[in-house]
């Protein structure tokens, strides 16, 4: 039983880490009802450019601060060359769009940086904390608790101001929002900022974890499940998404694995997602479509 | 009758890649009174909307609004100056709530920041309320309580008309744009509604330029009435005027053509 819950506890740490990746999607969906292609280089762009600036010496404040800065400043890039004038044009333009931008960031990222693999140390220890008889990772409770204070911050911002109701009304109108007055420009100039600033604290933390190379850019996969089950409009969704992604794949490797071969963490997210496809399509917290026939 | 008129188009010209949609359109629109804009399919009518809110830049003329004129309306400056509007295809946030909705419509009269407002501090909860307050009288004129909390996209055709009405009317507009309000409606609703635009000029005092189809509906409502054809200006005076014009009767009944 002990050995059970400590396999639980463990994996819901890690599924926050997905769900950490996933929140830089679900923003832009929100905002746009597009599927942002380029969040993968976004988090491997803001990593690269931290832990480049780190490794000449600037200090880890500093180098945070000028690549917060960074991403802003791509957001208003991409702002002004890449959404502005595809307004009100459909979905499916605005992600071949995205597409194409995730090949220029991670163009721009290896000329400014280069292409070798970084260790990253945030000075948090990896070593094992024994808490009520289970064996934790302590970088897995620093990454929970940050996952948590960046979700108490998303919420206030998107549920408690008018930027919220805007974001959905850009969503899911351009010509009517714009009609009411709202600024287009600005909801997505912000959107996309605070999906950098998503997208800078999840490569931080998955930089440190895994190396900051250019693979990093493939954790997205993983954030795909989280999506699928959670939803893609939801930030809670994505959490949730990312506790059941996170627990489940390390049962199952640990239960199911002895069993049908090991290797299971790998594909069951996956498997886990095709089934919520099919019963659930919208994901848990996901809005679902309204038609009327 | 207001001294100065409160819209005056001056020889507005556009075109699409090199398509000719208006052709030198000039008329005014007094402060206060409701003007239909009539024609057949093509003749321009939603365009010319559309130039006054700013979502097609014309390429030549002036459009006078309030005493100002203005080269090209930017969608947000018109905005701002009090126009509002509805589209032919309503354009509603169909995922959210009538209540919401008509709250968007509040959108530029919000005071306190986002800062304010996701601490709850200083402007915001009187703000809030304020916006509220406003947002419930719009939805009490247009009787659509029992659906506030309704998902848009949910109600019938003829209700949505009215939440997308509702939420020009919650941004307080001096000139309100409606483009075919009454499209695909039967009669009982059509009446329902232009009493309803009939109301909301008497009550706020509001402009109304509104492009409508069924004639017997626009000669009823209307105090001014301009007919296009082929992106022309074919006809401009009272119901009376415009229905004995010739150049209306050919475009209408198309004898020229």
């Amino acid at each position: 039983m002990e050995f059970f819950l400590e396999v639980l506890t463990g994996g819901l740490l890690a599924g926050l880490m997905y769900s950490l990746v996933a929140i830089g999607f679900v923003l832009i969906y929100k905002a746009s009802g597009v599927f942002n292609f380029a969040q993968g280089s976004m988090v491997l762009f803001s990593a690269l450019t931290f832990v480049s600036l780190l490794e000449r010496g600037v200090p880890f404040w500093v180098s945070f601060a000028v690549t917060l800065l960074t991403m802003i400043a791509l957001a208003w890039a991409i702002e002004r060359v890449v959404l502005r004038p595809l307004v009100n044009r459909p979905p499916i333009t605005l992600f071949m769009a995205t597409l194409g931008l995730s090949y220029i960031i991670e163009g721009v990222a290896q000329a400014m940086w280069g292409a070798q693999v970084h260790g990253l140390e945030l000075g948090i220890s990896d070593a094992p904390l024994e808490i009520g008889g289970m064996l934790l990772s302590q970088f897995d409770l620093f990454s929970a608790a940050t996952a948590g204070i960046l979700v108490l911050f998303l919420s206030l911002l998107f549920n408690k101001t008018r930027i919220g109701i805007s974001l959905r009304a850009v969503a899911d109108d351009q010509l009517a929002a714009l009609a009411v007055g709202i600024k287009l420009q600005r909801i997505w100039m912000i959107v996309w900022a605070v999906a950098g600033f998503v997208g800078l604290v999840a490569g931080l933390l998955w930089g440190a974890r895994l190396g900051v190379q250019f693979s990093l850019s493939l954790v997205v996969l993983k954030a795909l499940p989280v999506l699928i089950i959670g939803g893609f409009t939801s930030i809670g969704g994505a959490i949730v998404g990312g506790l059941i992604i996170g627990a489940s794949e390390k049962l199952a490797e640990v239960y199911l694995g002895p069993i049908i071969g090991g290797g299971i963490e790998n594909w069951f997210p996956y498997v886990l997602a095709l089934l919520f496809l099919l019963v659930r399509p919208a994901g848990i917290f996901g809005e679902r479509a309204i038609e009327r026939v | 009758m207001g001294a100065t008129p409160l819209l005056e188009l001056q020889r507005i010209s556009l075109s699409f890649k090199g398509v000719k949609a208006i052709t030198d359109i000039s008329f005014t629109v007094e402060q206060g009174e409701i003007c239909a804009l009539i024609g057949p399919n093509g003749a321009g009518k939603s365009s010319l909307l559309n130039v006054i809110n700013g979502v097609y830049q014309p390429d030549q003329g002036l459009i006078g609004f309030n005493g100002q004129r203005y080269q090209k309306m930017q969608s947000h400056q018109a905005a701002v100056q009090g126009i509002a509007r509805t589209f032919q295809n309503i354009a509603l946030f169909k995922g959210m709530s009538v209540l919401d909705n008509v709250l968007t419509g509040r959108n530029l009269k919000v005071k306190s920041s986002w800062i304010e407002q996701a601490f709850h501090i200083g402007r915001a909860l009187a703000d809030e309320i304020k916006q509220r307050q406003k947002a419930e009288e719009i939805i009490d004129f247009l009787r659509i309580n029992q659906w506030r909390n309704s998902i848009v996209g949910t109600l019938p055709y003829g209700l949505q008309k009215r939440v997308e009405l509702a939420r020009a009317l919650a941004s307080e507009p001096r000139l309100l744009l409606l483009d075919e309000p009454m499209a695909g409606m039967n009669r009982e609703e059509k009446s329902e509604m232009s009493a309803f635009i009939l109301d909301t000029q008497r009550e706020f005092g509001t402009t109304v330029v509104l492009i409508e189809h069924d004639i017997g509906v626009v000669m009823g409502l209307s105090d001014h009435v301009v007919v296009l054809d082929y992106g022309k200006k074919v006809g401009d005076g009272t119901p009376d005027e415009v229905r004995k014009s010739p150049e209306v009767i050919a475009a209408y009944l198309g004898t020229t053509h």
